[in-house]
């Protein structure tokens, strides 16, 4: 066989995929033997909770403020129909014409960011569209034209809710620097809910900056490292954080929805905030 | 140590059909599965077709499937199965079959020829080139490949759509043309090549979907989808999808045209 | 019989390791069009193996290397056997060779400047090996794997054809080297996968088939190094020089069983490994033979100084040259100081951190932790003498590559002999096949461009005897109704006992009766080869393909095991219990092996007569301003009285 000159024949109304003529006769789809549809279930599972719950909760416009906490799915809140939060993310932009829940503004961005997410892309694709189901699974779909078309293609444009997830993550951090005051709008204190928002805000930002994108600018798109050392060098930062992308974006999306079920809980008078000081 | 009796199911067979057949074959301790295709060669089936060469993971010609599982027969290793289980043995699915466990990988051949080369930094003779480590970790990694295509094989753009060979060169060429894109020498760009548009372009980027099976099975673990085809498709988006990448690049053309 | 296709090139490379593509791209660079065969896919040669690097004087570590050091280096590794113009070319020309590959694509690891990093290896006096972390080969097997696709690229723009100058065809097995008259016209060979024969005319052909590891049991190299190349040089008249020099490389695994003699690289060493034995104690300080006895350390702080001054201190006799370490750990072993599967112990866990050892190891770390599941940053490996090269090979001029004695024969690389003399130091194989592989096309294409109004004729009665004989084995089973012969044979089983007999008998320590056993043994199992039947048709079949192969591997064993009957002494690679001693009057003397029949093929069956004829000669005197680089005091250890004052 010389290198490749072979003409591959390729048959008009061929079977398709693994079971194309020319394969090795095997009918099954694949032949894997372990549970191998265990991670696109979870994952498909794990998004569907998130999906269901944020619905619900964006939709609600209700118990998303509770002094000194606003949830961040209601931060910042940009239309006239936002409940007031004294020195909180009420910025009115939108007027009075807005007249359905205000997270819906604002959910835009957050949601774009995760959608176009590198790690989220695989997951939904395996998880959602089975494209692949697995590795070596075969997948159910007659064609098949990856980001090459639209609506796909537009998943390019990551970058933009790259930034515009560092303007929120930058808002939220700000909410969290408001959960250090109690329910009088004193400064010095926390309670339960300070906790939950730092853990998250943390979260959230290692998520943010360890985007593929972020990566990709800070250094990634260099040629010479050796000539750009500090570019260089949080390069290198963002690739470790870059290399648990897959983990940040599961716990920082628990733990939004969980600080966002903290401020409903207290809202709704489910329990008061515990203090610590 | 100790030496047990395992059972096989190897699909033997060509293009023109085949099937899986059942051995019982033993199995010593310390063995991989090559050495059990060797021992059903040697004592049952001495014309069972096997692409095999250096035995110890390094050349990438014993490609095949185990257990639906793309691998090396030689890096795969007996006491990661059960001793009750069958094993079944199959060559890559994405490829024509040839015969047994043989496939005809020659479409990576022909992928491989369709990737511009490396491009020589005109003015700098043998002896004169200077790199720093920093700069060229990136693409040594990506050389670290010992081309066994088992990415190629699981890699569902084509494994499952026969029709998208055409247009896509897959992970491991994708890779080749970021470790080209990444090399700190390399002038394809001086020359008027635009490896990064081609990637996209030429080169079927966009059929990557990302879902990262090249990764898994990776027996090198190179990381090809984080490493290489993510910062690919980045440097493509600086291309062809950013307004103000492009604005920048038009005003800097047309001052650069004006001025002479 | 059907006709056999024929296709006319220029030059035809036998061999796509490093050997065989560095001469095919020099070939087609001077214009000729060249046609590359090999027996596994293309980039898969055993050149991949290669683990510890290029040895070059470029001086990028240590500024006073130079060409003379290494020539000198080369020499004493090589017990001054070797051909010397070769390794004066070769030590040369190496660092231009690497350089190349940089400008054709290749990564090497760099030096804090940006230069080459050079490392440290058993019996160079520098740092002097281009590496790229532990896989040089891989990276100099694809580097000319993709400069050929690089000037594929250009024919395709030039004549809408890829294959229209260079074409390679893989997984395709060259059964015979064809000729007229005296000259080389051709290959007869024939595809793998389908089984079809066919014939490359061309006047110019390049062996570069590698070694015969495997006609040895523990080995570190892969099916293809069966002496394909040598065997074809041998039918086609070219003779083959001191064959009894095999080097067993110190370090291969033990255990598992399966991977047992899989390499383990030097760099090892290079880097601070050290070899115990299952008292404990780092043995080899008590092998340091009297020649060497100079530059190697006394004592274990002297050893580990080295490692970071090496000019104020001696290097640790861990790395002396292959032979001496292998023969060492041979006798540890032999003295009930082994570790548990028959080795000895080498050890970086206890002398590196974790992570210095998989940033500088990676692959050994990846190899032990895959196959053996030995985690080599917590604990010693096991390792022991492996059979790695021949030293030995076709003779050939040592400025073109020319085969002797047959016109349009070139060889380069490991089937090539000369040199490395009696030991190749580590390092040296890599740079010898881009020197010699670079300088086999070159004279290949200018030999090819000269005869082109005068192109040598395949002639059909070869082809058809050819092709007779590569069908032999599957008419046997007809044949075996008559008396003459017994049952059929399996392929597979004469191969093992081939490899035993090998291992046993003419391995790393020889003794005259053991070799005359092996010689009657090879005779028997010539015969029995003779009835290797398979089954099935030709489509890829490994049976048939075994039973071809076991021609050349006989052929070649036999070859080996008269040469080490012969040799009565100890020098590098040979190693003769009842002649412990290197002998300087057999310095100069060279073996040459031919066939006993030259005409009759392979009729030769008669066990006691052998294929193989032996043929002494004395070689040229090591020219004087070569010999000026060594003090007279070495040279006294080496060279006759009588060369000494010539």
């Amino acid at each position: 066989m010389a290198t490749g000159t072979e003409p591959t024949t390729t048959d008009p109304h061929p079977p398709g995929g693994v079971r194309s003529v020319n394969r090795a006769a095997i009918a099954a789809p694949h032949l894997r033997t372990d549970r191998w549809w265990l991670a696109p279930a979870t994952t498909a599972a794990g998004l569907l909770a998130f999906i269901v719950y944020s619905t619900w909760r964006a939709f609600a416009n209700a118990d998303y403020y509770a002094a000194p906490y606003v949830s961040p799915f209601y931060s910042p809140c940009l239309a006239e129909n936002c409940e007031p939060m004294k020195a909180g993310p009420n910025w009115e932009i939108f007027g009075s014409w807005w007249g359905i829940s205000p997270a819906i503004i604002i959910l835009i961005f957050p949601l774009g960011f995760r959608l176009t997410c590198y790690y989220y892309r695989k997951a939904y694709y395996r998880g959602f569209w089975a494209s692949p189901p697995a590795c070596a699974v075969a997948e159910p779909h007659k064609k098949y034209s990856g980001e090459t078309r639209f609506p796909l293609v537009l998943q390019n444009i990551h970058r933009y809710f790259f930034y515009a997830a560092i303007l929120v993550a930058g808002i939220l951090t700000y909410d969290t620097v408001l959960a250090f005051r109690d329910e009088n709008y004193e400064w010095g204190h926390m309670g339960l809910g300070t906790l939950v928002f730092l853990v998250n805000i943390v979260l959230i930002w290692a998520y943010t900056i360890s985007c593929h994108s972020c990566r990709h600018i800070v250094g990634g798109k260099l040629k010479h490292f050796s000539k750009h050392p500090v570019r260089y060098r949080m390069w290198q930062w963002v690739g470790k954080l870059n290399a648990r992308h897959m983990m940040l974006a599961w716990t920082s999306l628990v733990s939004v929805a969980l600080a966002d079920f903290y401020v409903y809980l207290v809202a709704s008078g489910v329990f008061d905030d515990p203090r610590f000081f | 140590m100790s030496s047990y009796e395992a059972r096989f199911k190897v699909w033997r067979g060509d293009a023109d059909g085949g099937g899986l057949e059942d051995f019982k074959v033993e199995v010593n301790d310390g063995e991989v599965v090559l050495d059990i295709i060797h021992r059903l060669q040697a004592t049952q089936a001495p014309d069972l077709a096997v692409r095999w060469n250096c035995k110890a993971g390094k050349c990438g010609s014993c490609s095949a499937e185990i257990n639906g599982r793309p691998r090396l027969l030689c890096m795969t290793r007996m006491s990661v199965f059960d001793r009750e289980e069958t094993i079944t043995v199959t060559p890559l699915r994405a490829f024509p079959v040839v015969r047994d466990l043989v496939t005809n990988v020659g479409f990576n051949y022909d992928k491989a020829r369709e990737i511009p080369s490396f491009v020589p930094p005109p003015g700098l003779g043998p002896g004169e080139y200077r790199m720093m480590q920093e700069d060229v970790d990136r693409s040594q990694e990506f050389r670290k490949c010992i081309e066994c295509f088992l990415c190629q094989d699981t890699c569902h753009v084509v494994r499952d759509h026969e029709e998208n060979k055409q247009a896509f060169a897959g992970p491991r060429f994708l890779m080749r043309v970021a470790e080209l894109d990444m090399h700190p020498l390399d002038a394809a760009a001086e020359s008027g090549l635009d490896r990064k548009r081609a990637a996209q372009d030429e080169h079927g980027l966009g059929y990557c979907n990302i879902t990262k099976c090249c990764t898994e099975v990776c027996p090198e673990g190179i990381k090809i989808t984080d490493n290489a085809l993510i910062p690919l498709k980045e440097r493509a988006v600086d291309r062809k999808y950013d307004p103000l990448v492009w604005l920048g690049n038009k005003i800097r053309r047309r001052s650069a045209s004006s001025g002479g | 019989m059907s006709v056999v296709e024929r296709q006319e090139w220029d030059v035809v490379v036998v061999g796509a390791g490093g050997a065989g593509l560095r001469a095919a791209i020099e070939a087609r660079e001077r214009g000729a069009r060249t046609a590359v065969i090999c027996k596994s896919l293309f980039g898969k040669a055993h050149t991949v193996m290669a683990e510890g690097g290029i040895a070059a004087a470029m001086a990028n570590a240590n500024p006073h290397d130079n060409w003379q050091v290494h020539f000198r280096d080369t020499l004493r590794g090589g017990k001054f056997l070797n051909q010397w113009r070769m390794a004066e070319l070769h030590a040369q020309e190496a660092p231009d060779r690497v350089w190349e590959l940089e400008t054709w694509g290749a990564l090497f690891d760099r030096t804090k400047d940006g230069r080459i990093s050079q490392r440290n290896f058993g019996g160079h006096e520098y740092p002097r090996l281009a590496h790229v972390g532990d896989r040089t080969g891989l990276e100099l097997i694809r580097t000319l794997q993709q400069k050929i696709v690089a000037l594929q690229q250009e024919d395709f723009k030039e004549t809408g054809d890829y294959e229209s100058r260079l074409k390679v065809f893989q997984e395709c097995t060259v059964t015979r080297v064809l000729k007229d008259g005296s000259r080389v016209s051709g290959v007869f060979a024939y595809e793998r996968e389908s089984g079809r024969f066919f014939v490359l005319e061309a006047p110019a052909v390049v062996i570069a088939t590698g070694g015969i590891g495997k006609s040895f049991k523990v080995t570190s190299n892969s099916w293809e190094y069966t002496g394909d190349g040598h065997a074809l040089a041998l039918l086609a008249g070219a003779p083959l020089l001191n064959m009894e020099f095999v080097q067993f490389h110190p370090t291969g695994m033990v255990w598992p069983p399966s991977v047992k003699g899989i390499l383990v690289t030097e760099s090892v060493r290079g880097d601070g490994g050290v070899l115990r034995n299952s008292d404990g104690k780092r043995f080899m300080f008590d092998y340091i033979p009297d020649v060497f006895k100079e530059k190697y350390a006394e004592t274990e702080d002297e050893a580990d100084r080295w490692y970071d001054d090496p000019d104020n201190n001696r290097r640790p006799p861990e790395l002396l040259p292959r032979d001496e370490v292998a023969r060492a750990i041979n006798a540890e072993v032999k003295e009930g100081r082994g570790s548990p599967h028959g080795g000895v112990f080498l050890d970086v866990s206890t002398r590196m951190p974790a992570e210095v050892i998989k940033r500088r190891l990676p692959s050994m770390y990846h190899q032990f932790k895959e196959l053996a599941d030995v985690d080599i940053t917590a604990e010693a490996m096991e390792v022991g003498p492996t059979c790695h090269y021949v030293m030995g090979g076709i003779a050939v001029e040592s400025d073109s590559a020319a085969a002797r004695g047959v016109p349009g024969l070139y060889a380069a690389g490991e089937v090539a002999g000369g040199m490395h003399g009696s030991n190749r130091l580590g390092g040296n194989s890599l740079s010898d096949l881009l020197v010699f592989g670079r300088r086999a096309g070159l004279h290949a294409a200018e030999y090819a461009a000269g005869v082109t109004a005068d192109r040598p004729r395949v002639h059909d009665g070869q082809v058809s005897s050819a092709a007779a004989e590569a069908l032999r084995p599957f008419s046997v089973e007809a044949e075996i109704e008559e008396p003459a012969g017994g049952p059929p044979e399996n392929p597979y089983t004469l191969h093992q006992e081939l490899q035993q007999t090998m291992n046993d008998l003419v391995g790393i320590i020889r003794r005259e009766p053991e070799m005359k056993q092996a010689l009657e043994k090879l005779a028997e199992l010539r015969v029995r080869a003779r009835r290797a039947g398979v089954e099935g048709h030709r489509q890829f079949n490994p049976g048939w393909h075994l039973a071809l192969d076991l021609r050349n591997m006989l052929l070649v064993s036999e070859c080996v095991a008269r040469a080490a009957l012969e040799r009565t002494e100890s020098r590098g690679g040979h190693t003769r219990e009842d002649h412990p001693s290197m002998d300087r009057r057999w310095r100069r003397i060279n073996l040459l092996c031919g066939l006993t029949d030259p005409t009759g093929g392979l009729t030769a069956t008669d066990p006691l007569r052998g294929q193989i004829a032996l043929t002494r000669e004395t070689t040229e005197p090591i020219r004087p301003d070569l010999l000026a680089l060594f003090d007279k005091e070495e040279l006294v250890k080496y060279l006759a009285e009588e060369e000494l004052y010539e």
